[in-house]
């Protein structure tokens, strides 16, 4: 054991040699720094932004009214007066992909948010419990896995009835599971770390570290699943709509406008060609987006 | 000899595994007194770390269990405490650090955020009061800058800066017992020695027992007054720092201090006891160390030796070579 310094001289607590780094930076900072670094997943965020600015604005934006039909305009090409042509009903289809954005982003977002809280919530129980309460929970998130997922939805429409807000929750309910196992996993590796230790030994109780240590931990894979299931979601919102089972007429649902003209198809592909890239690039933007959070969020890809 | 505020008796915390039960603790018996600092060194796999974990009633259950003996603190049996009135006592009166300082702290949270936590866990304070204290609580840690620190993340800090946020926060609601499982051993030497210091400093000047758990017996010389040594899961000698480096008397304590590296003698190799330790439990009867003591004799394998007076002024030994 080397002799300690014989008397401690303090340094007074400004001097300069104290000074480390001056800017602080929180995780959420660094995160941002990195995903600002990507170009990928900076397109991806001006996507998204620009239909959720759609959707939002799309009253003023809209050259039309989402329904305003005119029957003696129907199937036009795209001109001048009608950007991206008009439909069957001589409704103006730019204005209604413009309107589909609304329903879109809103099933997007909703269905994931309530899959995601419930789901949480679930592995949370799942993963903290464990035992035969995580068997029980894990099982049931396996049967739903096993299930193809637009197959299960059909069924929960089917239970439900046909609408667009039976198509969110069925939608809700199918991504569960994805949520769960996630947190489940993040909750049965951030348990055996020592900062939960240390929690325990100030005297904190199970329930408080649950949800002031662990859920904090996973918000981070949780907002990049969130983004990515918002993909997904709109994809199945779609799907939905196509089949009949989502939005019924005459809500502007790119899905539905998709079924609705698919018979037009070669005399004017321009009705469904826009309502089907609105989809591709929301999807895209989602994904791009939801990529990029992954490598800014993911601490395995921090060095 | 003060007021004894920790004392635990016959502590038995065994686990239960596939391979059957092992007793990682097997009646231990010690004591803490107040404004004392004991240390307990032992090899790793001794039963040092589970027997502090029993104290504060932390053992990972399954596989631990408490089976016997009594912890008992200040006027109560802790074995026996809720699980309530445990939370209570854990950092609020008996505190832990911990090895790794480098994980101890929560990455996503402020040090302040994670002070002011632990502070108003056991105090009705608001949150300009805790604040108040975490800043107090930092700056008597002796850190700089502890207004800026506070909003800053874990990974912003050293090492050495880090453990002392774990002082800080084992300090926070002025624990009577501060039970340090080898707060130094992750730290390189110069912050280990700041480190003792400022745990030195608390002990003195707050009064806090400290029950130092090591393996470095440098560290214990510096810090304690009493020793226990531990050999798998059995204390094997207790005394004062003066009696067990001066003379020790269980084979274990003399081995253990031999095989420190000694600067001054010539010798190339260094001493080490041969044989490792052996899983505890794996002799049932006997003394545990018996397989690698130079001075076994029949009767160590046939029966086991007790934690006994032996010699002078409250020097305790199990070992068959002093007793009769």
């Amino acid at each position: 054991m080397p002799e300690l310094a014989p008397e401690k001289q303090k340094l007074p607590p400004d001097h300069p040699g104290f000074e480390v780094e001056e800017k602080v930076s929180s995780p959420w900072l660094e995160a941002w720094k990195s995903f600002k670094k990507n170009k990928l997943a900076i397109t991806g965020a001006v996507i998204v932004l620009l239909f959720i600015l759609m959707a939002l604005l799309a009253d003023f934006i809209a050259p039309y009214g989402m329904n305003e039909q005119s029957l003696a305009d129907k199937n036009l090409a795209p001109s001048s007066e009608h950007w991206f042509g008009t439909d069957d009903f001589g409704r103006d289809i730019l204005s209604r992909v413009i309107f589909g954005a609304r329903i879109s982003l809103w099933v997007g977002f909703f269905a994931v948010l309530g899959s995601a809280v419930v789901g949480s919530l679930l592995g949370i129980i799942a993963g903290y419990f464990g035992r035969w309460v995580d068997t029980i929970i894990s099982r049931i998130f396996d049967i739903m896995l096993a299930f193809p997922s637009i197959l299960l939805a059909i069924a929960v429409v089917a239970v439900l009835g046909p609408s667009l807000r039976n198509a969110l929750i069925a939608i809700a309910i199918i991504n569960i599971p994805n949520f769960g196992r996630l947190v489940r996993s993040r909750v049965l590796s951030v348990k055996e770390e020592e900062y939960i230790m240390s929690a325990k030994a100030i005297g904190m109780s199970n329930g408080r570290i649950l949800f002031s240590h662990v859920l904090p931990n996973s918000i981070a894979p949780i907002i990049v699943q969130g983004t990515l299931a918002i993909a997904t979601a709109i994809i199945e919102a779609a799907a939905l709509g196509f089949l009949g089972l989502g939005a019924q007429p005459p809500q502007p649902e790119w899905g539905k406008m998709l079924a609705d003209s698919r018979q037009y198809i070669i005399q004017a592909p321009w009705t469904v060609f826009f309502p089907g890239l609105a989809i591709m690039l929301t999807v895209l933007g989602f994904n791009l987006m939801g990529d990029g959070l992954r490598d800014a969020l993911d601490p395995r890809m921090k060095n | 000899m003060g007021e004894t505020i920790l004392e635990v008796k016959g502590l038995q915390t065994h686990f239960f595994t596939d391979d059957g039960e092992i007793p990682a603790v097997n009646k231990v018996d010690f004591h803490v007194d107040k404004g004392e600092v004991l240390g307990i060194v032992g090899e790793s796999g001794s039963g040092k770390s589970v027997t502090s974990l029993s104290v504060m009633g932390l053992v990972p259950k399954p596989p631990g269990k408490i089976v016997g003996g009594e912890i008992n603190f200040k006027d109560e049996n802790l074995v026996n405490a809720s699980e309530k009135r445990m939370r209570q006592i854990r950092g609020n009166e008996i505190a832990m650090i911990f090895q790794e300082p480098m994980t101890s702290l929560n990455p996503v949270f402020t040090i302040g955020n994670q002070l002011i936590e632990a502070i108003r866990l056991h105090n009705k304070w608001d949150k300009k009061k805790a604040k108040a204290r975490a800043v107090e609580i930092l700056k008597l840690v002796g850190l700089p800058r502890a207004e800026e620190l506070i909003d800053e993340y874990p990974h912003q800090l050293s090492g050495g800066m880090r453990q002392r946020v774990m002082i800080a926060m084992a300090m926070a609601c002025d624990p009577e017992v501060l039970i340090a499982d080898e707060p130094t051993t992750a730290l390189d030497v110069t912050i280990q020695a700041q480190i003792l210091e400022l745990m030195k400093d608390l002990n003195k000047n707050r009064g806090t027992a400290i029950m130092l758990i090591t393996h470095d017996l440098g560290v214990v010389a510096e810090m304690c007054q009493r020793v226990a040594v531990m050999y798998s899961g059995n204390i094997v000698e207790e005394g004062t720092v003066k009696q067990i480096f001066k003379e020790p008397k269980h084979p274990y304590t003399v081995g253990l201090i031999k095989s420190v590296p000694d600067m001054t003698s010539k010798r190339e190799r260094l001493y080490s006891i041969p044989g490792s330790v052996q899983k505890p439990g794996s002799i049932k009867v006997g003394c545990p160390f018996a397989p690698r003591c130079e001075h076994a004799f029949d009767r160590c394998v046939s029966e086991t030796p007790a934690l006994l007076e032996a010699g002078d002024e409250g020097q305790k030994v199990s070992c068959w070579l002093h007793h009769d």
